[in-house]
């Protein structure tokens, strides 16, 4: 049912306009991706066959992911989410560029700092969901520290990387004109690290999410994290698989959007860059 | 060098003396949270007592074994994916937005395809870390430098000998953090899906001693997974630190 009028839609395509070389190129992009989806889709329908009890076909999970779109309930949880997810992009965006950046510009607390967020960046946090728990309660301020905590870390880890590996000649441009260090930041540094922000931003945007949906999962009466913890719990697969396809979907188009603006922002760069260090 | 590293243990040990304090002083809940001086003591105490040898064994012989699979997997799916750009663009977005998806809502599925066994985590494991490896492959091959391929060229090496003495080697560092992040995930994948599913490892140990309201256990637990984590990452820093050098990159 998904891929049906995908298949008819692209026959007209073809047809348009054969010598203009970009379109062909644009044509052939999109019948990869056809063939991509569908591909995965067959796996999925496999897979599907080989163990009926934990999940749904694909055909009948976009039936139930449509009826869940229509009910009322699954606003609310996906509201309760949205907030929760919101709040913890907002801090972990804002609190990361801002760690990020005083870290970048000060190097010897860089330099301290570095591996420790490396170490914090990987390990198992949901160990520690117990105590954020004790910490701050049910709720939502559990769900929101859950994912600030998530991705805050790669927001400041790759704002600090920029902010070290910044042209020099900027920050002397800067001393020169006499910047105090607000201007410093507003003028000189955010807009020399906006791509490698961006690309943090992405990072800590799959994480965050992650954090909040797990939060959910352990202790929560609201979200689509309780929705498929519920599903789980009562064995009810269609709405668990129907959930997951649609956090699935959800967070394939917003990366694909990042994902795109990232490439605008750094593709330039890239290609004249001299391979940068490993971090 | 050393002085970062002295200031490094100074915050750190600062910040254990700090929460040490609040909690003895009472400005923190011993419901909440209590001493790490407790934390340890309780720590040894179940060390000594053997009673979670068979948590510790499972865990970590999953992680590991999700590890291997994870590094082996991932750069060979990793080179594929590299040398077919158009096969590339599809990819990725899905790996972009890979670490979104929850997998661990995937472990009644895998207990149905695997069995009620150890393969469901170490899969959640390997599912979790072997992305990782592929991004960080891709990454270390799209970073050769060209000149170094033009150098190839000109020697006309076969392809086998540019890939052990050129592109190896010019990617290793980005292989090198790639099979750090896929340790960790490995952790990160199989000790979560302990803590929410399963019935034996550390995860389940501390949701169990939580659920038990046994904080002294749970805290312990806890303490004993962040020690071991931070030791195998502080190792492949210092090990990753070495081979750098050793580059004169560092």
């Amino acid at each position: 049912m998904s891929v049906a009028p995908e298949t008819t839609g692209s026959a007209p395509l073809l047809a348009r306009d054969p010598s203009s070389a970009a379109r062909r190129r644009s044509v052939q992009r999109f019948l990869d991706a056809l063939a991509f989806v569908v591909v995965l889709v067959a796996l999925w329908q496999l897979v599907y066959w080989k163990s009926e009890v934990a999940i749904t076909g694909p055909l009948e999970t976009v039936e139930t992911a449509a009826a869940l779109l229509g009910s009322e309930n699954f606003w609310r949880n996906a509201l309760a989410t949205g907030r929760a997810f919101g709040a913890s992009l907002i801090l972990s965006c804002v609190g990361g560029v801002a760690i990020g950046l005083a870290l970048g510009a000060h190097r010897f607390s860089g330099a301290v700092a570095a591996p420790m967020l490396t170490a914090l960046y990987t390990i198992p946090k949901v160990t520690l969901y117990p105590m954020v728990l004790l910490i701050f309660g049910l709720g939502i301020s559990a769900k929101v520290a859950f994912g600030v905590m998530h991705g805050i870390i790669p927001v400041i880890i790759f704002t600090m990387d920029a902010v070290r590996n910044i042209n020099p000649v900027l920050i002397k441009t800067a001393r020169i004109l006499k910047l105090s260090p607000a201007q410093t930041a507003a003028r000189i540094l955010i807009p020399a690290v906006t791509p490698e922000i961006v690309t943090g931003v992405r990072v800590g945007f799959s994480l965050t999410l992650l954090g909040v949906i797990i939060g959910e999962m352990f202790a929560s009466q609201q979200g689509l994290g309780f929705l498929i913890i519920n599903g789980m719990n009562v064995h009810d697969v269609r709405t668990l698989t129907a959930v997951v396809l649609l956090l699935v979907l959800f967070a394939v188009a917003c990366s694909s959007v990042l994902l795109a603006l990232d490439r605008r922002l750094n593709g330039a760069r890239r290609a004249t860059d001299t391979p940068a260090q490993a971090q | 060098m050393s002085q970062i590293t002295l200031v490094r243990v100074a915050v750190i040990a600062g910040f254990v003396l700090l929460i040490e304090a609040l909690c003895r002083f009472g400005a923190i809940n011993s419901l909440t949270l209590l001493p790490p001086s407790e934390m340890a003591a309780h720590l040894l105490a179940l060390l000594g007592s053997g009673e979670i040898n068979a948590a510790i064994v499972s865990t970590f012989s999953n992680v590991a074994i999700a590890f291997v699979l994870s590094v082996t997997a991932g750069f060979a799916a990793g080179a594929v994916i590299h040398a077919l750009p158009r096969l590339r663009r599809l990819c990725d977005p899905l790996l972009a937005s890979y670490y979104s998806v929850p997998v661990f809502v995937f472990y009644p599925l895998l207990v149905s395809l695997l069995g009620l066994n150890r393969w469901p985590l170490v899969a959640i494991g390997f599912i979790f870390g072997v992305t990782a490896m592929v991004i960080a492959t891709l990454n270390g091959l799209d970073r050769v430098p060209r000149v170094l391929l033009k150098l190839a060229r000109v020697h006309r090496m076969s392809r086998s000998a540019e890939a052990l003495r050129i592109v190896l080697p010019a990617a290793a560092p980005y292989l090198f953090t790639g099979g750090k992040l896929a340790l960790a995930y490995a952790f990160i994948g199989v000790i979560a899906g302990e803590f929410i599913l399963s019935g034996g490892g550390l995860g389940y140990a501390i949701a169990y001693a939580y659920e038990a309201f046994d904080n002294r256990t749970m805290y312990a637990l806890m303490l004993f997974v962040l020690i071991v984590v931070t030791a195998v990452n502080a190792a492949f820093y210092v090990w990753e630190q070495r081979l750098l050098r050793r580059r004169g990159r560092a």
